[in-house]
């Protein structure tokens, strides 16, 4: 029998050891031999098997012409969860090259995570072309760039051109103003059998991000442009809650159910039992691939009389602990994958060949000749409907789109109180429900700044 | 065995050296009370790394501005001031209390009515009970978004069962008026299965005799249990109101999957407001915070009432 002693001292060896092969940072083999592995975010998850095999497909060929670069993913579903956002980042799990919303850029930029790319980006040869406000979300007060955009979205109208069709409306000319789309809606509703004409979010925060989408749509605005004082108390934000009143209630064509948020409209729209709904055109690809729609069911047309649109998107940031070569090879990799049309994500002929939708709108990200490239790639290899989403697409060049504004979860968070208010009594006062938000508003502003 | 060893163990057992058993007796139970030790400890690593760092570290979290990436701040009580500003604040509370309140009138009594109903059946008690605990085996967010669809306005099944009575529908949800109602209703119907058990087992340890004695003297059914039923399960009862109470004030889930807090901040709760501050505001002091404010009132009632049901539980 072992004594003690022997095995205390050969748990204390196995301990080091163990210890030793443990440690040693993040295992790349950054500086040895010229070879560099970098860690990246957002691989798709096994439950996308055909984004997965894309994305296989597309790291081997770019270890084939970078031998020197190892890109290890990691996968998400949903790429990045705002709730844990920090903690992963504070909690040293983030990827080197990791996945952020537009949303969350700057508060990232701001504790100082994410590394500066200005002097690296020379050799990224899209970024002239990228488009001015896409751009400018990555840069810092500093006026440094700290990340790369992945697609941008800007809100529009979804309908549903089935029902339409059922309610003897022309599919083809979606509602142009709010009074055209409340009689649409009226007419949709009048179908019968639960069919709602026009839904809107109110809970869940969702219901503030809508005021904020149609209040965009009217010319008015949520903050000023301080940021220190609410804005939405004007005669848009009135107009607004008005209209929504008035379909509510003195129409009747948006349905008994409220309290909505997004799966529940979505589901209405699969359902075919929903004619229109504000969204980014994403929603499409949803209401197809988790709701099992069809996609000429559906028609994307622009905001009615928008003066300007809500816009979100998504892109990449480089870990601040990267080194200079993990920060190149990370630039690599997104210049490959994110941003040259014709691969990577970009790859819509091979989209097409594996049977995912091509051809749903995009607002523009980039300008000049890489725009050109993009557009024809993409219309090349169409195989969805692009007729249908004709009026959205034609209309997004002119729309300007508009970020969230900030404390936005907060302030979303009193104006869904405003929205549920509206859609859920009767006798509610627009006037005097924007007038107490914005006093609340106001307060929250006060004490953020 | 050697004369030596026989020696030895003579020795062992002889009384002029009374301090061999004794040390024995001491070894044998340091050795017994290490592994007790060993178990313990394994309970107070787990208690210590998922219960009491967790409080200690949301007690510091309270007094601090963090977004957990930079360095954290101590700033005082300005996060209790900023979440006592907050408009909802007061709404959340009043939610709160109002929600426990009525979750007490229909989640405590109900259980224990039907405990004594079950109690009393003579015939299919087992597969009663099965029925009445089946709620609790569902994952509470799958039992709630039944409930969604059992509240719809149109399609829904409250409404149609009141269409068939000839009743006008109602707007469960959607209304200021019914909404916190309709999520006691929820948590009712998820939780009373696991206090109908309790209250059962209760029940089955008050002695036949005493209810006998009770018919004899002529006492009725309510009276039997107000006088035999209530005094002997006493310190159950006690034990959970106590329990009801703490876990009720900490709603979420309702409001959470059911309402969004909607409509117009009805169904805001304070632990609600406590996830959106930490997780949709990015102000992990503010949900701490309001936690730590919600752990006090709960701290100062569960003394309270322990203090104030020290004689009648015993």
């Amino acid at each position: 029998m072992m004594r003690p002693r022997r095995l205390m001292v050969l748990l204390t060896a196995g301990l080091a050891l163990t210890s030793t092969a443990c440690g040693g940072g993040d295992g790349s083999k950054d500086a040895s031999g010229g070879k560099v592995s970098i860690t990246v975010g957002c691989m798709p998850a096994k439950s996308q098997p055909t984004q997965r095999r894309e994305w296989n497909e597309d790291v081997a060929a770019f270890q084939k012409l970078h031998p020197d670069i190892t890109v290890v993913g990691k996968d998400a579903f949903p790429c990045a969860d705002p709730k844990t956002f920090m903690a992963k980042l504070a909690g040293g799990q983030m990827e080197d090259v990791f996945y952020t919303y537009f949303t969350d850029v700057q508060n990232v930029i701001k504790s100082g995570q994410a590394a500066d790319l200005t002097k690296y980006l020379g050799s990224v040869k899209q970024l002239p072309d990228l488009q001015p406000s896409v751009k400018s979300v990555f840069t810092g007060p500093d006026g440094k760039i700290y990340g790369l955009p992945r697609q941008n979205y800007s809100m529009g109208l979804l309908y549903n051109r089935k029902l339409f069709k059922q309610a003897g409306l022309n599919p083809d000319t979606p509602p142009a103003t709010w009074a055209e789309l409340r009689a649409d809606a009226k007419k949709i509703a009048a179908l019968g059998k639960g069919t709602v004409g026009y839904a809107d979010y109110s809970a869940g925060n969702q219901g503030g991000w809508h005021f904020t989408t149609e209040l965009y749509g009217q010319g008015g605005d949520v903050v000023s442009p301080d940021g220190k004082k609410a804005a939405f108390n004007s005669p848009q934000g009135l107009a607004v809650l008005e209209n929504l009143k008035q379909m509510r209630w003195t129409d009747d064509s948006m349905g008994s159910k409220q309290l909505l948020q997004l799966a529940d409209v979505q589901q209405l729209m699969a359902a075919g039992r929903l004619g229109m709904y504000l969204s980014a055109p994403d929603n499409v690809t949803a209401l197809v691939d988790q709701f099992q729609g069809s996609y000429k069911d559906y028609g994307l047309a622009p905001i009615p009389e928008a003066k300007a649109t809500l816009i979100g998107g998504d892109g990449y940031m480089v870990n601040v602990k990267a080194s200079p070569a993990k920060i190149k090879a990370g630039l690599l990799w997104l210049e490959y994958y994110v941003l040259t049309p014709g691969q990577g994500q970009l790859n819509y002929q091979r989209e097409a060949r594996y049977g995912r939708a091509v051809g749903l709108p995009q607002p523009d990200f980039y300008t000049g000749s890489t725009a050109t490239t993009d557009h024809s790639l993409r219309a090349a290899s169409a195989n969805v409907p692009v007729a249908n989403y004709k009026p959205y697409e034609d209309a997004s060049a002119r729309i300007p789109g508009k970020l969230e504004p900030a404390n936005a979860q907060q302030v979303y968070a009193v104006l869904d109180s405003v929205m549920s208010a509206v859609l859920t009594d009767r006798n509610a006062d627009p006037g005097r429900l924007l007038a107490t938000a914005q006093q609340k508003v106001d307060g929250i502003l006060a004490r953020s700044n | 065995m050697t004369t030596t060893a026989l020696r030895k163990a003579a020795s062992r057992r002889s009384p002029s050296r009374p301090a061999g058993p004794r040390r024995t007796a001491a070894r044998y139970g340091v050795r017994r009370g290490l592994s007790a030790y060993g178990f313990l400890c394994g309970a107070l690593i787990c208690f210590a790394l998922f219960s009491w760092y967790p409080i200690v570290r949301e007690a510091l979290l309270g007094f601090q501005r963090t977004n957990f990436v930079g360095r954290s701040e101590w700033v005082g009580l300005d996060n209790f001031h900023r979440v006592g500003a907050d408009p909802a604040f007061g709404k959340a509370w009043l939610n709160t209390l109002e929600f426990t309140g009525l979750a007490l009138l229909c989640g405590y009594v109900l259980p224990f009515v039907t405990a004594l109903v079950l109690n009393e059946l003579r015939h299919a008690r087992a597969y009663l009970r099965f029925v009445v605990y089946l709620p609790v085996m569902l994952p509470p967010a799958v039992a709630v978004l039944l409930f969604k669809w059992f509240y719809d306005p149109g399609p829904g099944l409250f409404n149609q069962l009141l269409h068939l009575a000839h009743l006008p529908g109602l707007n469960w949800l959607d209304s200021t008026s019914t909404a916190l109602l309709s999520l006691v209703i929820v948590s009712t119907w998820m939780n009373m299965g696991s206090g109908t058990l309790i209250y059962l087992a209760a029940l089955q340890s008050v002695e036949g005799e005493l209810y006998e004695a009770a018919e004899l003297d002529g006492a009725g059914l309510l009276r039997r249990v107000w006088h035999v039923t209530i005094p002997q399960t006493r310190l159950i009862l006690l034990v959970m109101l106590l329990l009801q109470v703490i876990a009720t004030m900490q709603v979420f889930i309702e409001p959470y999957l059911l309402t969004g807090g909607g409509p117009q901040d009805a169904t805001v709760s304070v632990v609600y407001l406590m996830y959106q501050y930490a997780f949709n505001f990015n102000s992990y002091g503010g949900g701490s915070a309001l936690g730590l404010m919600l752990m006090l009132v709960l701290m100062v009632f569960s003394a309270a009432y322990l203090r104030l049901t020290r004689d009648d539980g015993r």
